[in-house]
């Protein structure tokens, strides 16, 4: 019995993500729009940083790109919820509520979806960071890229949750607005937050995204073994245990 | 034996306003072939008694079953035995009726190849086949239509649920989607629940009305009957019927409604 249900989540799941991957693979423009805005400040801010003390390890690509990695993750997923908004309005999400379809598996083929698009994005937004002059330990970057991952899952099945629970587009894009400004400035994506006064670092230790920032900077600098290391998986885990649940509870209740 | 019955189903809504009752109590029986009618003004609650049956809303109150299917208890049976067209339809207009069609029986869990040739075997019988690759949203408004109905009958259901089937159709489309509604019960013995609020459709369409106002079936008969029993004559219109036993019109104008509760008219007995 469990493992009938646990095959048929793993298909539904499978059939969920092609559907939604094939929609990505259509749309060319959609499947590098999310780059651009990394992809600018890789081109216009980063040259500005590279004789500027940081007060970190490493050169200026090694601590510029981490944060951008990130930022492409977090403005990315947390928009993820606009398309369950429009399939919501169509009526597709009720057409495939009203089926047999594992509920889980509308919220898991959409992340996997969203984790692959996102990866993939990352790989080109290094690839113009060489370009640029990074020079990173290839494990470091592959870490990189497992954060990234892991980041678009959490924050992809909290904006899909949303998108659920709001009836409007008007509701959903100033929220999401709300919290990914403040998130961005206050974990040190841009600049390290070693630069900042006590009260902003002290602030800033509040937001989960710090310790994954820290954490990717300290894999592209090759500190493996690092505090920042440790701290950053254990957030960055705990971040998408807590942020699934909540997906998953939303998405498997009836009135959803 | 019923094929559905439904004993006070009722949802109440919490809104930052208080509690809405948008169903308070339906009590429904429907025989298995049958083509039953839901009507009522906008706001009666039909579409949320069409969204509890179909297992998108738990109830708030009463009990339902669905082809032996406890609506609360088993709601995944319920999934298995029954087809739901929405409204809006819910096909994706960037997608070809193909691979709706095909996805559609994924979803029902059928394997690729059955899903394939469920596909094609729906776009034959419901005029489709040579739109196939068309995107949906290229679609004419009646060809649309048949396409939704197609996906909501893929798995073979029981029991087809329509909400508002023909809203926005042009008249001809109208009559080719009665036709067709009738062609499923006839061919494969389904039974299809719709709701509408044209009563031309109510009058041409379906085996028996159920009349739903502010929440409560307020009348339940065939159309003969119920324009005999409420309307003095068969031959009444089915809008002096529906006036009769509410004391509105159909159309949702507030401002004509009589101030008093529903009244003695609601005490219609309810067909077994």
């Amino acid at each position: 019995m469990a493992t009938a249900a646990l095959s048929a989540l793993c298909s539904d799941t499978a059939l969920i993500f092609s559907r939604y991957a094939r929609q990505t693979l259509r749309s060319r423009f959609q499947m590098l729009f999310g780059i651009l805005m990394p992809l600018l400040y890789l081109l216009f801010f980063g040259p500005l940083l590279t004789d500027l003390p940081l007060g970190s390890k490493g050169d200026s690509w090694q601590v510029l790109v981490p944060g951008l990695l990130l930022q492409l993750g977090l403005f990315g997923a947390s928009f993820a919820g606009f398309a369950v908004l429009i399939e919501k309005q169509s009526g597709v999400l009720e057409r495939m509520r009203v089926t047999p379809v594992s509920r889980l598996a509308l919220l898991l083929g959409r992340v996997l979806r969203d984790a692959a698009v996102f990866v993939f994005q990352a790989v080109l937004l290094v690839l113009a960071a060489l370009v640029m002059g990074l020079r990173a330990p290839v494990g470091g970057v592959l870490i990189g890229l497992a954060f990234v991952a892991l980041l678009t899952v959490s924050l992809a099945s909290l904006s899909y949750a949303l998108a659920l629970k709001v009836n409007t587009p008007q509701e959903f894009g100033p929220t999401i607005n709300a919290l990914t400004m403040p998130a961005m400035l206050l974990s040190g994506l841009m600049l390290p937050m070693t630069l900042a006064p006590g009260w902003l670092d002290v602030l800033s230790h509040l937001i989960p995204f710090r310790y994954l920032v820290d954490a990717v900077r300290a894999a592209f600098v090759g500190d493996f073994a690092s505090a920042h290391m440790l701290y950053g998986t254990l957030v960055g885990a705990a971040l998408s245990v807590v942020a699934v649940t909540i997906g998953t509870r939303v998405f498997t209740s009836a009135g959803a | 034996m019923a094929i559905i019955s439904t004993v006070g189903l009722a949802r109440t809504f919490t809104t930052p306003q208080g509690p809405v009752a948008a169903v308070r109590g339906i009590d429904l029986t429907v025989r298995p072939g049958e083509i039953v009618g839901l009507l009522g003004p906008n706001g009666a609650g039909k579409t949320t008694t069409l969204r509890m049956l179909t297992t998108l809303l738990p109830p708030t109150g009463g009990a339902a079953t669905v082809a032996g299917c406890d609506l609360v208890r088993d709601p995944a049976g319920v999934r298995r035995v029954s087809g739901y067209v929405a409204q809006s339809g819910g096909v994706d207009p960037n997608l070809t009726v193909r691979e709706e069609l095909v996805t559609q029986g994924r979803l029902y869990r059928l394997p690729r190849a059955e899903a394939v040739a469920r596909a094609a075997e729906l776009a034959a019988d419901l005029g489709l086949a040579d739109l196939l690759d068309r995107k949906a949203g290229a679609l004419s408004g009646g060809q649309r239509r048949r396409l939704d109905i197609a996906m909501g009958l893929t798995h073979r259901p029981a029991v087809l649920f329509l909400d508002e089937p023909t809203t926005g159709l042009d008249p001809g489309s109208r009559a080719d989607l009665w036709e067709l509604v009738r062609r499923v019960r006839a061919e494969h013995g389904t039974t299809v629940v719709l709701t509408t609020h044209y009563l031309d459709e109510a009058d041409a369409l379906a085996d028996r009305l159920v009349i739903v106002d502010r929440g409560v079936v307020v009348a339940d008969g065939t159309p003969r009957d119920l324009k005999q029993r409420h309307a003095g004559s068969p031959d009444a219109t089915l809008q002096d019927t529906f006036l009769a036993i509410t004391g509105h019109g159909i159309a949702p104008d507030e401002s004509a409604e009589p101030g008093g509760p529903l009244g003695p008219t609601a005490s219609a007995p309810t067909a077994a």
